[in-house]
């Protein structure tokens, strides 16, 4: 399958403030919402597409799915698109779940008696069984949302359009979404992914590609495109001045892992839990430092794992490679952490040589629910003197 | 996959689309659904309904019998009142609904590629299923004021087609053009007006001087209103062929009824592309 897109000057007149005076034709401020953009997607990819806001991921995504025309250029698609870029659209609150099932289905392209079939199947792996008959505004906003995905994936389409839809839902749906794009590329279904999301453009993606203000910054493997992503975002790691970052070490995958070594993407509260990071070492290190820092939903650093207390690993020559696993009880509260792992050489002074922001995260359950950012282990004594 | 679909070169949405099946489970499903939320979401929803037209009814009769007196010497006046009164809403409820029905599903239009026009020509439906519940009672009324159904009221089918035809027409023109031009809706508040005073429909076309009552005919509402009498209500009743002056004008109103459809149709299909990023 070969698709290429090529939207060449996109126009978008931002004012359209003839309301007024429909007579006078004032020229129409330009927005180039997409300038020159043109890629290719093979079939079964899952892609992914990102930049920061307003760099025209979702202009882009309406072009794709024939939400906006283009303006110059062609748009070639082997197969039936999903026509939908977004959840639940056309979701009604006064009408009761069974009937915006249906109501969606319909206008995601299913026929009345199809969207009637598969209605059960629906219900069943939104997991409302029971609400059914509820008015969607009885609805929590993450019920609705599943109840949307549980459509969506109902959809026959051969290339899907996602945007931004996996930041909701608890963790356990988000772990089945997944699964179920698993399924969908499985199937040959090829997959354009929006998202902000640096961990689950690593995990899931492909390829990936970066817009910046309507261009193409890149197009490459997604942990490449999620370092520049990071870069633009944050800016460059923190002190790294002369030398460039990933130059003389590049960190590649992290992740979390349980005591058995399964993947964890969500980690109760006291279990053991394991951060493994991998790095290729491009320059001799002598004294190379790790570091791992776990940042909680405002972006506070709650918990900083670091090789410095450690015995040193010893110098690591060019080419070779590190896989570096820390072990902690998890003490963490419940919330959602994304992890930021560094590597620096610790020679004459900490040098930075590679980081990479918020490339994994980490869902943490808790029984408890004190307010506090950790809930050590506390032993109590309560005296009647 | 063994079967490699064809590539498909998306250029953006259009008004009517390629898939004809989808076209009409969309506006029927928005219509019904719109109607459903109408009708059940308040307590007295069909009451409603029947109340705008009645209330109106009440009024008018009221005025027109009672103050004005011109209603008195007109045989069957309620009836012929109430059922043009409830064609006039018909007209006026499609038209106006329709002006702002594209701004209304906004949520639907920049986030789902469908054609275009289902959402004007579900407005239309909608208003549809209204005028057939607001006839079954005009019937009812027909009937119980002792005029016997004659053959002629098969002439109901074909007025009706054209009215729904008229009042999607200028739906698909007022709602393309609202979305470009905001003033659309005060202006089309203000023509329906007119045109409800234009139109026979609290007198009858007699009632206008010779020279002005003939044009007055190109109005398709005034044809089809004026027929209507003579064909449901009132045999005796002028035609629309005779308040016009010959069978062969009424090609005028028609003409205009077509003339609009040709009109709205191309309107909106050069809007269609651009409808989601113009909102």
């Amino acid at each position: 399958m070969n698709k290429t897109f090529r939207l060449p000057h996109q126009r978008y007149s931002t004012l359209k403030e003839r309301v007024l005076h429909p007579l006078s034709f004032k020229a129409d401020e330009m927005l180039h919402a997409l300038d020159d953009v043109s890629f290719e997607v093979a079939t079964g990819e899952f892609f992914g597409i990102v930049g920061r806001n307003g760099s025209g991921k979702s202009t882009l995504l309406k072009c794709l799915a024939g939400i906006y025309g283009v303006d110059r250029g062609e748009i070639d698609i082997r197969g039936r698109l999903s026509p939908f870029i977004e959840l639940g659209v056309g979701f009604n609150p006064d009408l009761t779940a069974r009937d915006n099932v249906i109501i969606n289905a319909i206008m995601l392209g299913l026929s009345r008696r199809e969207a009637r079939r598969r209605f059960d199947e629906v219900i069943a792996f939104a997991e409302l069984e029971e609400f059914v008959d509820l008015k969607l505004k009885n609805y929590s906003s993450g019920m609705s949302v599943r109840l949307g995905f549980a459509v969506a994936v109902q959809v026959d389409a051969d290339v899907l359009l996602v945007d931004e839809v996996l930041a909701v839902g608890d963790a356990a749906f988000q772990r089945k979404c997944f699964d179920e794009f698993a399924r969908m590329r499985a199937d040959g279904q090829t997959i354009l992914f929006v998202t902000h999301d640096m961990g689950a453009i690593e995990r899931f993606c492909d390829r990936a590609m970066l817009l910046d203000r309507g261009t193409v910054r890149a197009i490459g493997p997604p942990d490449e495109v999620a370092y520049l992503y990071n870069e633009a975002n944050f800016g460059v790691a923190a002190g790294a001045e002369a030398q460039l970052p990933g130059e003389a070490a590049r960190i590649g995958r992290v992740w979390c892992e349980d005591a058995h070594g399964e993947r964890l993407v969500t980690s109760r509260h006291g279990e053991i839990c394991h951060v493994c990071m991998e790095v290729k070492f491009l320059r001799p290190v002598r004294f190379p430092v790790f570091t791992v820092a776990f940042r909680n939903e405002v972006r506070h650093a709650i918990f900083v794992a670091s090789s410095i207390p450690h015995p040193s690993p010893g110098e690591f020559r060019a080419g070779e490679s590190a896989r570096v696993r820390f072990s902690f009880s998890n003490v963490l509260a419940a919330s959602h952490y994304t992890l930021t792992p560094a590597v620096g050489d610790w020679d004459e002074g900490y040098v930075p040589l590679d980081q990479r922001e918020d490339v994994a995260s980490l869902i943490v359950d808790s029984p408890l629910n004190t307010g506090g950012v950790a809930d050590l282990p506390t032993e109590l004594v309560v005296e009647r003197p | 996959m063994s079967v490699q679909p064809a590539v498909a070169r998306y250029r953006g949405p259009s008004a009517v689309g390629d898939d004809l099946r989808r076209f009409l489970n969309l506006t029927w499903m928005l219509a019904v659904t719109d109607f459903k939320l109408r009708f059940f979401g308040s307590a007295l929803g069909y009451v409603w309904t029947l109340m705008r037209p009645l209330l109106l009814f009440g009024v008018l009769y009221f005025v027109f019998t009672e103050v004005v007196r011109i209603g008195g010497d007109i045989p069957h006046y309620p009836v012929i009142l109430l059922s043009a009164i409830v064609m006039f809403t018909f007209f006026s409820e499609t038209t106006s609904r329709g002006v702002t029905s594209l701004i209304e599903r906004e949520n639907l239009l920049r986030k789902v590629r469908f054609p275009r026009l289902v959402i004007p020509l579900s407005v239309s439906l909608h208003a549809l299923f209204n005028l057939g519940l607001n006839l079954i009672v005009v019937f009812v009324f027909v009937l119980a004021t002792g005029v016997e159904p004659r053959v002629s009221w098969l002439e109901v089918v074909p007025l009706l087609l054209l009215l729904v035809l008229f009042a999607t027409s200028v739906a698909m023109l007022v709602a393309a053009l609202y979305v470009r031009y905001r003033d659309m809706q005060p202006i089309w508040e203000v023509a329906l007006q007119i045109l409800f005073y234009a139109s026979p429909i609290i007198y009858v076309i007699s009632f206008l001087p010779d020279n002005i009552e003939r044009p007055a005919m190109a109005n398709p509402i005034a044809t089809i209103v004026t027929q209507w009498r003579h064909a449901v209500i009132d045999s005796g009743a002028p035609s629309a062929a005779e308040a016009i002056g010959g069978g062969v004008r009424l090609l005028i109103p028609l003409a205009v009824v077509f003339g609009t459809f040709a009109l709205g149709l191309w309107v909106f299909a050069r809007e269609a592309p651009r409808i989601a990023e113009d909102l």
